[in-house]
């Protein structure tokens, strides 16, 4: 009778999805590319209006990496659950929540991350410079796992059914909206000078508070899934 | 390219027979000395949606036994396997492993157990190797370069398509690459759903070859299929399930 143990079974989990992003660098270029054209645009169509610009940065590069997380989401457990090897994934002798954090990560990992390490570059292009470009990586940082987190539960919930991804936008849309305004207040309030401690606080929190949560639901709802 | 050596078929046996021999002297011999039966299921019932699949089986896998179940398409065989996983709850009943529900088991039930589903459970993108280290992994099995490589050789894989994408593959092919996790698995309990389904007659006998070494070494099967097993008469039981 063999068992992995936990750190091996989450390396295992985490290790095949990050296999499978190289493999499919395509799909990963393609949120890359999605975040900068986004990005892009709006200084485009709003003009080169510095204060402008800068007033609206924050807002606009939170929410197009909200955007670039969601897109990403349908490819999380849909493959697995069509190939069979998320059924597999729930006969793994250990806990699935802390599975499930394995995959969360590695979504993070191949969505979140790219639009972290971008996020100095894009905020050059709205006129953000010095402290607040800082911010906004750091609630970047803080931010986007979060929203890996919450999208995993949207995921699953609209595992297997028609019309899904329109579906997972509506349900995890709102609970994005926490870590939205943090996090571009963040931003918001480093420009004004009045210091982004507390949003980042509140970041984390919202972080922690999903790390705490997310996993367990997430882990249910892929067992109502697959019944 | 799908000859098999007598090496390899005799290493994985006696891997399977030394990890067997210690788990028989930890679960077979009961207080008694009789072995207590290893797997059963009371009273199952099972349903989908308002249709009723199957009601009131009870059967007993004893160890050294392979339970094969059978009906028409749609009886509920994938159902009834996937229930046994514990992936499905039933209606009314109980699955016991060792005398002990598995809904209450979980973790200590699931390590016991191996289940080739339908669906193969591999990545098209990744090779065979790369799959079947990853699965070995995720199972606690050994999972080196040189095992996983004997294993697909002994599902008569050859080593020229070891290295290439799953995709590429036949169904067939693809199919020996999910069952070549069964000469991995050290597990008392394998549950195989219609595992000859796309195998060629030589995959056939590999597999049946493979069934048989596990039973002997008092290990457990459960298989959904159409198809006549092979083994001796002995020791396989047959399950019709009607509604």
């Amino acid at each position: 009778m063999s068992q992995p143990s936990l750190s091996e079974a989450l390396r295992g989990v985490v290790r095949r999805d990050l296999l499978l992003a190289m493999r499919r660098r395509s799909d990963v270029a393609m949120s890359v590319f999605f975040v900068v054209i986004v990005a892009s645009l709006f200084p485009l169509g709003v003009g080169p209006e510095q204060a402008v610009l800068r007033m609206i940065a924050s807002g606009v590069l939170w929410v197009t990496a909200l955007l670039a997380c969601l897109l990403s989401l349908g490819r999380l457990f849909t493959a697995d659950y069509l190939d069979g090897v998320l059924e597999q994934t729930l006969l793994i002798p250990q806990p699935l929540a802390v599975l499930v954090v394995g995959k969360m990560f590695s979504h993070w990992v191949i969505s979140g991350l790219p639009v972290v390490l971008l996020s100095p570059l894009l905020g050059l292009q709205f006129g953000l410079s010095g402290e607040s470009l800082w911010v906004l990586t750091l609630s970047l940082l803080l931010g986007t796992p979060t929203l890996s987190m919450i999208g995993a539960i949207g995921a699953a919930l609209t595992l297997g059914l028609r019309g899904s991804g329109l579906l997972v936008a509506l349900l995890v849309l709102p609970l994005f909206i926490p870590v939205l305004i943090f996090g571009a207040g963040a931003v918001t309030s480093s420009l004004a000078g009045i210091g982004s401690e507390a949003n980042l606080s509140l970041l984390g929190a919202c972080f922690m508070l999903s790390l705490a949560f997310a996993p367990w639901a997430t882990a249910v709802a892929l067992r109502i899934a697959l019944e | 390219m799908y000859e098999t050596s007598g090496d390899v078929e005799k290493t994985f046996a006696n891997r399977t027979t030394l990890k067997s021999s210690t788990l028989r002297q930890f679960f077979f011999f009961g207080p008694s000395g009789i072995s207590p039966n290893m797997f059963q299921t009371v009273a199952l019932s099972g349903s989908r949606g308002e249709r009723q699949l199957f009601s009131d089986v009870s059967v007993t896998v004893k160890p050294g036994t392979l339970l094969a179940v059978v009906g028409e398409n749609g009886s509920g065989k994938t159902s009834f396997l996937r229930m046994l996983c514990g992936l499905l709850s039933p209606d009314k009943g109980m699955i016991l492993w060792q005398e002990k529900d598995i809904r209450q088991l979980k973790e200590l039930y699931t390590a016991q157990l191996t289940y080739i589903g339908h669906l193969n459970g591999i990545k098209d993108e990744l090779t065979p190797v790369e799959n079947l280290n990853v699965s070995a992994c995720l199972a606690g099995d050994e999972s080196s370069g040189e095992i996983v490589q004997k294993a697909l050789e002994a599902v008569g894989l050859g080593r020229s398509v070891h290295r290439l994408p799953t995709r590429v593959l036949s169904q067939g092919q693809k199919r020996r690459v999910a069952l070549a996790r069964l000469w991995l698995s050290t597990r008392p309990l394998w549950l195989l759903d219609e595992p000859f389904a796309s195998l060629d007659t030589a995959a056939t006998s590999y597999l049946t070859q493979r069934l048989q070494v596990h039973l002997s070494s008092g290990g457990m099967v459960v298989v959904a299929t159409h198809q006549e097993i092979a083994l001796p008469t002995d020791s396989v039981q047959y399950l019709r399930l009607t509604r």
